[in-house]
């Protein structure tokens, strides 16, 4: 589909398109299209190319009419983004983030088991609320998530985000990883048991071995959910357990519209996703269609 | 869903106490998975019995004390306000138009990845990056460096096409939300389709070419029947996730001006968190839960016929 015009062009062959013989002519298509490919794919990177260039700037250098391509690059941003006290708030994400991932993973995994391998009964039933709970809008528990939460003192405390992070990744994870199980022959598991393996050394053995990968998938998904979370952090936290994607709203209230100090701030706040994100690319499908697509 | 399929064999006439099929093999399989259910029914579904608890009282927490039962006071409230009619136009038609939009692009995007050529893996990393970005920066990044009136790309760009100092998120503020999440979500709309045009049977492709079937033939007739799934999931999976789109709206447009940029997730969040009105804004939450059902109801049989048959 790709070398739809070159070839449709070959057809009405006169004069001088003699020349070129139709391979020839598909591979200058070929090349026409991989331009095209390259134009497009930095055309749509630049906003996040020009977001870092701008992070480099001093102020003076990312306001100007034309934008400045060459400037003498500095960290004077980002050194007030630190002196601003994002230092807490990255804590706070982690922290979020790489607990809520863990439980996930705990939880997930022994679930997904039981929906794969050993299945329960209602396997369909089961997954089905799963999905579900993720077509449910969160708007619509906010409230009393706040009100409880208000209740039993835990407003901007960091295990709240936890619990509401753990939930919000759980449904994902069973299903990206009951994929992954399904993976795990058959036939390995039933000869293990046969050599009367236990139940633990065949998991340990057979099937650990060939989930791990997707358990490796499964987290570094749920770590992009959660690292990037706004709406429980904007609503449930304040000074104490606020993650960066709240710093970032408090930075440019504080801050003022900087472009350049926003874009540093922005760049740190994004970057660790991205390169989790650069490292799962492939399994990303994977995470967001539930397992649907391998 | 093959495993289901399996499931009938296992399941003896009668119960016998040990082996297959019964009692004990019956909670020994549940077990692995009853902590993260009951976990998901606690976290996730608890709250709405209190969403509809509170729809039914009139709840102000700023006035202590106004809390009593109003029955469906609420609910009236909800149907006759006219700004809840036009922020729920405006969830749809930002909900409907961010997903068609990207599912075009995307397949663009997908169809030029689609062959081989120098740095495929590189472009695809590029194109796939903006989707990764916390959504809250990648809205920040739109608001300023790509939509100011004066400093702006987008404007500097469209400056040769004469192009003046438009100020874009005043002048079409729902539009300039939805072009920052189409730029989102394009890409996982790409990833989606590449699956789908990657994972075609190459024996086809080679059978109707070998007919003779010239490279838009092959596409129209085997292609898009092949990928038809894969677009519908990704239209399915892009409305779950972008109907629930708050944190765009809130960084760029506060919903302003008045509400017109305003989606139910954030009017809703508006009510209860800056009006604490907690009675109406529990009612809006329930309205929106079972619009919700109603559409998902639909859209997951789509999901599980569209791809329960894969595996099988």
């Amino acid at each position: 589909m790709a070398t739809a015009t070159p070839e449709r062009t070959v057809t009405p062959a006169g004069g001088d398109d003699q020349q070129l013989n139709p391979k020839a002519r598909r591979s200058v298509g070929g090349t026409l299209l991989s331009v095209l490919a390259w134009i497009v794919g930095i055309g749509f990177f630049f906003p996040i190319l020009w977001m870092v260039l701008t992070a480099f700037k001093q102020e003076a250098d990312a306001y100007t009419t034309p934008p400045k391509l060459f400037f003498s690059p500095t960290l004077d941003q980002f050194r007030a983004v630190f002196d601003a006290g994002i230092g807490p708030y990255l804590l706070n994400s982690l922290f979020a983030t790489v607990v809520s991932t863990i439980l996930v993973l705990v939880l997930a995994t022994p679930a997904a088991y039981a929906v794969s391998l050993r299945p329960v009964k209602k396997v369909q039933d089961v997954l089905f609320f799963f999905i579900s709970t993720k077509m449910l809008p969160v708007v619509a528990a906010i409230v009393p998530i706040y009100v409880v939460v208000n209740d039993i003192g835990m407003l901007d405390n960091i295990w709240t985000l936890i619990v509401l992070y753990t939930a919000m990744n759980l449904p994902i994870a069973v299903w990206m990883m009951r994929s992954f199980f399904q993976e795990v022959p058959k036939e390995l598991l039933e000869a293990a048991s046969m050599d009367g393996a236990s139940l633990a050394r065949s998991l340990r053995e057979v099937v650990l071995p060939v989930i791990s990968p997707g358990m490796a998938a499964t987290a570094l998904i749920c770590v992009i959910f959660a690292w990037n979370e706004f709406f429980f952090a904007v609503n449930l936290t304040a000074a104490r357990a606020a993650t960066v994607p709240v710093f970032l709203v408090g930075f440019i209230t504080s801050e003022g519209l900087y472009f350049a100090k926003l874009c540093a701030a922005a760049t740190m706040a994004a970057l660790p996703v991205v390169i989790a994100g650069w490292i799962a690319q492939n399994k990303l499908v994977q995470g967001l269609s539930f397992g649907a697509v391998k | 869903m093959t495993v289901t399929a399996e499931r009938p064999a296992e399941v003896t006439p009668r119960r016998p106490d040990r082996g297959p099929g019964s009692r004990a093999d019956g909670w020994i399989r549940r077990a692995p998975l009853l902590p993260a259910l009951i976990f998901t029914i606690i976290i996730t579904q608890l709250p709405f019995l209190f969403t509809i608890y509170y729809s039914l009282q009139s709840w102000n927490l700023v006035r202590p004390g106004s809390r009593q039962f109003v029955g469906l006071d609420n609910y009236v409230k909800v149907f006759t306000d006219s700004q809840f009619r036009q922020v729920a136009l405006n969830t749809v038609l930002l909900t409907a138009g961010a997903v068609i939009f990207s599912m075009i692009l995307g397949l663009l995007f997908a169809l030029l990845l689609d062959r081989a050529f120098f740095g495929r893996g590189f472009i695809r990393t590029l194109l796939i990056t903006p989707f990764l970005i916390t959504p809250v920066a990648a809205a920040l990044l739109w608001k300023t460096v790509l939509f100011d009136p004066t400093y702006g790309l987008i404007n500097f760009v469209l400056s040769p096409f004469g192009a003046g100092q438009t100020d874009w998120i005043s002048t079409f503020p729902l539009t300039s939300v939805m072009i920052a999440l189409v730029w989102q979500w394009a890409p996982f709309m790409m990833l989606l389709t590449l699956a789908g045009l990657q994972s075609q049977p190459h024996d086809v492709l080679e059978a109707a070419r070998v007919d003779g079937a010239g490279t838009f033939a092959v596409f129209r007739e085997v292609t898009i029947p092949h990928l038809r799934r894969f677009i519908e999931l990704g239209l399915v999976l892009g409305a779950i996730y972008l109907v629930n789109t708050f944190d765009a709206i809130y960084m760029m447009t506060q919903g302003g001006p008045g509400t017109a940029s305003a989606n139910l997730p954030f009017y809703i969040y508006q009510r209860a968190f800056l009006g604490f009105d907690i009675g109406q804004s529990a009612a809006m939450g329930v309205v929106v839960v079972v619009a919700t059902i109603i559409v998902s109801t639909f859209a997951l049989r789509l999901i599980f016929r569209s791809f329960s048959g894969e595996e099988s």
